[in-house]
């Protein structure tokens, strides 16, 4: 049992990522679609009203696959943050302009404003995306790590094609994961441009993070790994076919089964390497070099076995709350706050 | 450009500006929990009101500490790469348990609370709030924990040099912790109920300047009404006095229990690490006196120098009951403590690589006292004014109104940044005072587990990523805090009617227009 700690515990941080990125995913898709195809001013609010009750407990996602790393993986967390210091400053940038403009975007009194907060919305939403993606595709195809797992190279060392290609490759999925959930959850016209998007669309976005698993898995693949990645790819054609019948909330699941699924055959080839060295492979680090100690490890599973159930279920119920779709007709007027104070 | 300097100012702005809305969550979700309770109680429409509004309060500042508080679990990976590997083992797991257990529960619920006005039944509404807040305080348990192992490393044996965690019960049970909790959320309150007090005065200042409010001549109110400001009702009175009577009776409770878990905290630092509560103390020589008055070189040298202060006046016994709780005992000081901790933890930086230049360094073990003297006396000094103040509102309110002055109603607005001041310089006198440790060594506790704050900077990051982060966040943090502070006051000189759209129109149009609108949100972004 100690033995396959690491490894739990290897499957336990692909699944808060997978988490992560099926959850935000989709409100980081709706940010974005907010700014390029909302119409009017309440069809933007349609769409930020979509996940405003959710998105704050689907970025804490986030922050448990960044914790769970810490405390599983101490070497893994303290190369990769530390190589890939600019893009998470950037990411770090981005998702505090987005949750600010979530909250303040409808307490102002100016056309200006509500511009202003779109855009940080939206560029904020797009750019968070590519950082996590670039990072997840960093942590895949390496970086030149010394034997104190420090990068060499420089601030930028890390910008590589694969970066590029995994930052595309989230962007690509949230802007499609965006419009499967505007699709599902919207009614009128937002929800049938929603819908095209996605048929139009997705065949060409998914293509950057086609091309990453394939990568990973021309290095590294296994039969196995293989095979779930084509189970992806059929995953993605079933969402394709469900959107284009109409079927909003099959597209929904069978999108984010193909981001799952993609997920698993990424991780999986690169198993047991959780972040190559492209100077020496003897400085990778790997699920034994980097991780805690098994106590620490014992104590933390416990906490996940009870801990992550509860955070499904109540998860679960948060969505099952705001179930019904909205529409323009149901937003109301933006209110502005006068002071209450006798005008002299 | 020295990497570690600005990684360490980067640590500080970001934690102490994070800070700034945490207390304020903490407390003020607790009190907004109470008025929300009372309102499900009573049924009286005044708690509702105050629910609404200063729940509208609590979400502008929410919002700012989450968006803030990412950027505090990625920077110790980011530019303290060295710590992480060092403490991983052991101070990632409460950080891990923070995201899963405290945040959320917190972000799930609160979503829920903010939407579910009219959409869930009333006791099932206040219980998620309920849970909300509840993750609030269990963060504050977690990452208290995580800092009190930072000043009193325990549960841990040394493992090829690194701290392995063998015992979480011990960690979690950390004595520092255990009273650094109770402090943390006691001046979390303590901001919240000061924040009370200080709005609620404005607003019952402003109904007597509109003229709605009077007083008789007695002094006693005479509460009005002036239907052509939406809001002012005459239960809106009843709504800032109750506000202003709950926040002043909070604030002076806050500030009792911060007293007394401050003063068993300082006995225990003492243990700790006395070299911290030297420093504080400006005690060059062993003593027993408290200083009221030391002068020294503020120069970034000076301040570490003890030939360059001077204590002018001192409470004769008075450290020595702060430290021991006795009158006639001496506390070691600095001159007493630089060979003791020279001894037992070298006096120079080890000669490793990946230290580069702060390699084979000579290591200053003063902390720097002018920081951590004022620190500590600020924090007192500022929490002590703060629920003066409170206790004064309460008789200066006691006939049902504050007085007609300007001049006391900005005394009011200026009490808010009491409780704030007192918890940033709290913070700073504690951290700095740990210097020149990241991992204070636990004078009963196992050998070797300490680090210092010079070898636990990011080896492969270098000056320009860290001036990059810092002046990019250090930016937009100050942007983000002149809107947040916009948003705040307009919502405060909105008063109730701001945050209760449709609530108090003319009675003949609303009639109509809810049959149409019966299918539109209650609350919408």
């Amino acid at each position: 049992m100690e033995a396959l700690l690491p490894t739990i515990w290897f499957i336990l941080i692909a699944v808060l990522w997978i988490g992560y990125l099926v959850l935000e995913g989709f409100d980081l898709g709706v940010g974005m679609h907010m700014l390029t195809r909302g119409r009017t001013d309440k069809e933007r609010r349609v769409m930020l009203n979509t996940i405003g009750p959710v998105w704050d407990g689907n970025e804490v996602w986030l922050l448990t696959a960044g914790g769970a790393t810490f405390a599983a993986f101490p070497f893994w967390y303290a190369s990769l943050f530390s190589a890939l210091y600019i893009p998470l400053t950037l990411a770090l940038l981005a998702l505090i302009f987005r949750n600010v403009a979530i909250e303040y975007r409808g307490k102002g009194k100016t056309q200006a404003w509500r511009t202003f907060w779109d855009w940080a919305m939206g560029l904020g939403s797009f750019l968070a995306a590519f950082c996590v993606g670039a990072l997840l595709a960093i942590t895949t195809t390496g970086l030149p790590l010394n034997a104190n797992g420090d990068r060499e190279g420089g601030a930028f060392a890390w910008l590589t094609i694969y970066a590029v290609i995994g930052g595309l490759g989230a962007v690509g999925y949230a802007y499609v994961q965006g419009a499967t959930f505007l699709a599902l959850k919207t009614d009128g016209e937002v929800r049938d441009r929603a819908k095209a998007f996605v048929v139009r669309w997705m065949p060409v976005l998914i293509l950057p993070l086609a091309v990453w698993a394939i990568i990973i898995q021309l290095q590294t693949g296994e039969i196995w790994t293989w095979a779930v990645l084509v189970l992806a790819v059929l995953a993605a054609a079933a969402a394709w076919v469900s959107a284009r019948a109409g079927r909003e909330g099959w597209a929904f699941i069978a999108f984010s089964g193909f981001l799952a699924l993609g997920a698993v055959s990424i991780f999986g080839a690169v198993y047991p390497v959780v972040l190559p060295s492209t100077i020496d492979p003897a400085y990778s680090l790997t699920i034994e070099n980097a991780s805690s100690s098994p106590y620490t490890l014992g104590v933390m599973s416990l906490v996940a076995l009870f801990g992550v159930p509860i955070v499904l279920a109540y998860q679960a119920w948060s969505y099952w709350v705001f179930k019904k779709r909205l529409s323009v007709e149901q937003i109301p007027d933006q209110h502005v706050i006068e002071p209450a104070i006798a005008q002299h | 450009m020295d990497p570690l300097e600005i990684a360490r100012w980067q640590f500080g702005i970001t934690t102490v500006y994070h800070f700034v809305m945490v207390p304020l969550t903490l407390g003020l979700g607790a009190l907004v929990v109470v008025m929300q309770a009372a309102w499900l109680k009573t049924g009286n429409e005044q708690w509702l009101r105050m629910t609404k509004f200063w729940g509208k309060l609590y979400l502008i500042n929410f919002i700012m500490g989450v968006a803030t508080g990412i950027v505090q679990e990625f920077q110790f990976g980011m530019a303290w790469s060295e710590y992480s590997r060092f403490v991983g083992d052991v101070f990632g797991a409460p950080l891990a348990m923070e995201a899963l257990i405290a945040f959320f529960l917190e972000s799930t619920f609160l979503g829920i609370w903010i939407f579910g006005w009219g959409r869930l039944k009333k006791g099932l509404h206040f219980t998620v709030l309920l849970l909300a807040v509840v993750g609030s305080w269990f963060s504050a348990i977690f990452i208290i924990v995580a800092n009190s192992w930072m000043q009193h490393p325990v549960g841990v044996e040394l493992v090829d040099g690194r701290p392995v965690m063998n015992d979480i019960w011990a960690v979690l049970t950390n004595n520092t912790a255990m009273l650094a909790l109770p402090h943390v959320l006691t001046g979390a309150v303590a901001v919240a109920a000061g924040l009370l007090v200080g709005i609620a005065w404005y607003q019952l200042w402003q109904r007597r300047r509109s003229g709605i409010d009077t007083v008789d001549a007695n002094g006693r109110v005479v509460v009005g009404e002036n239907p052509s400001i939406p809001g002012r009702d005459k239960a809106d009175h009843k709504v800032w006095l109750t506000s202003l009577r709950f926040g002043a009776v909070i604030a002076i409770i806050a500030f009792l229990g911060v007293s007394v878990t401050g003063d068993l905290q300082a006995k225990l630092m003492f243990e700790q690490q006395p070299m911290k509560m030297a420093a504080a103390e400006g005690a060059c020589e062993d003593t027993g006196d408290l200083s009221l008055i030391t002068i020294g070189s503020f120069t970034t040298d000076g301040a570490h120098d003890c030939d360059q202060v001077t204590t002018y006046l001192v409470l004769p016994g008075m450290l020595s009951f702060l430290a021991k709780g006795t009158f006639d005992e001496t506390v070691p000081g600095i001159d007493t403590l630089v060979p003791i901790y020279e001894e037992n933890y070298g006096a120079t930086l080890p000669d490793d690589a990946f230290l580069g230049d702060r390699a084979g360094a000579t290591i200053d073990y003063v902390p720097n006292m002018f920081v951590t003297y004022w620190g500590f006396r600020i924090m007192i000094g500022a929490g002590l004014l703060s629920a003066a103040f409170a206790a004064l509102a309460l008789i200066l309110a006691r006939k049902g109104t504050v007085p007609a002055s300007k001049g006391w109603m900005w005394v009011a607005i200026a009490s808010i940044a009491g409780p704030f001041g007192a918890n940033i310089a709290g913070w700073v006198f504690t951290e700095m005072g740990r210097q020149p440790f990241v991992v204070a060594p636990n004078p009963t506790g196992v050998d070797g587990v300490w680090q210092f704050t010079a070898a636990a900077v990011s080896p492969g990051v270098n000056g320009f990523e860290i001036v990059f982060s810092l002046v990019a966040l250090g930016l937009v943090y100050l942007a983000l805090m002149v809107v947040e502070l916009v948003l705040i006051v307009r919502t405060v000189r909105g008063g109730v009617a701001g945050v209760m759209p449709g609530h108090f129109k003319d009675p003949d149009d609303t009639g109509a227009a809810k049959a149409d609108e019966s299918d539109v949100l209650a609350f919408a972004y």
